[in-house]
């Protein structure tokens, strides 16, 4: 495990991203009222909400900056929920 | 600590590069913490899947306003900017800058509460009650607990600007900042999980 942090980033890397953020919540909430995207409409969304969080994530929560450990402790503890997730799931056949 | 021509700091945060034990040992806490947060949502939302047709006589998903629902997400989105803004003039010791970005976080967290209070409001006059059915329980549930988060997070930025006040946020107690910002940026990734899973995928 790594114990060295690197720079966080400056304040216009945030803007950056926050528009970024801004322009996929734009797209993701015209999903749903595009037919066009109808058939490929839950990947899509399930798609772009990742890529918030994970940019989320990474930028402003500084995962991608900070020691490893962070990110191992954070991707453990969401691998483990999405676990319970598809447990629960598929124990009441609801997959 | 120096803004770089690249637009990274030269120098890493002091508790980093001094490799201070004790504000490792929060920061590791509080995503610890956040982690086992997570299983808690994770939970709640499984729940939420698993009775989202259970909806009895009651209103089901088509009760959601999505144009009203998305404006509240837009604006929890751009308090995560304004709080890693606050977080980033802590860093810069700039007292000043950060208070009015906790400000701007803190209005930002009110109009999503003021939000989802509106938002249950017209849930409740169309039918939808928590004892309605499954499906009510487990939706009041889960973003309820999901807003006393945002108001547990209102809470203590206002706490934070009272101490920037005060002058009780010195640089060496930037830390607290990072934790709240980290508390914060949680919540919306939350948010952003549950708009997609709930909403979005339900209409």
């Amino acid at each position: 495990m790594a114990t060295t942090a690197h720079a966080h980033p400056a304040a216009k890397t945030y803007w950056l991203v926050g528009l970024g953020l801004a322009v996929l919540t734009a797209f993701e909430i015209a999903t749903p009222y595009t037919d066009m995207l109808d058939p490929v409409r839950a990947p899509l969304l399930i798609a772009m909400g990742l890529a918030k969080f994970v940019i989320v994530a990474a930028v402003f929560m500084h995962l991608k900056y900070d020691l490893k450990g962070y990110r191992w402790v954070f991707s453990i503890a969401v691998a483990g929920a999405l676990l319970v997730f598809a447990v629960v799931l598929a124990v009441f056949q609801a997959l | 600590m120096v803004i770089a021509s690249d637009g990274i700091f030269e120098e890493e945060h002091d508790f980093e590069s001094t490799g201070d034990p004790i504000h490792r040992t929060r920061k590791t806490a509080m995503w610890v913490w956040l982690g086992s947060e997570s299983f808690f949502f994770g939970a709640m939302i499984s729940t939420f899947l698993l009775y989202r047709h259970t909806t009895g006589a009651g209103p089901g998903a088509e009760i959601f306003s999505i144009p009203f629902t998305s404006a509240s997400t837009f604006v929890l989105l751009m308090s995560s900017m304004t709080m890693v803004l606050a977080d980033n003039a802590f860093q810069r010791s700039d007292q000043r800058q950060g208070r009015i970005w906790l400000g701007g976080t803190t209005l930002l967290g009110l109009t999503f509460i003021a939000g989802q209070i509106f938002e249950f409001t017209e849930f409740v006059h169309g039918g939808l009650k928590m004892s309605t059915s499954p499906f009510g329980s487990s939706f009041y549930m889960l973003t309820g607990f999901h807003g006393l988060h945002v108001a547990g997070g209102v809470l203590m930025l206002a706490m934070l600007i009272a101490f920037s006040l005060r002058g009780r946020l010195s640089p060496d107690r930037g830390m607290n900042v990072e934790l709240v910002a980290l508390y914060w940026h949680f919540v919306d990734i939350v948010w952003i999980v549950i708009f997609t899973v709930v909403y979005l995928l339900q209409i």
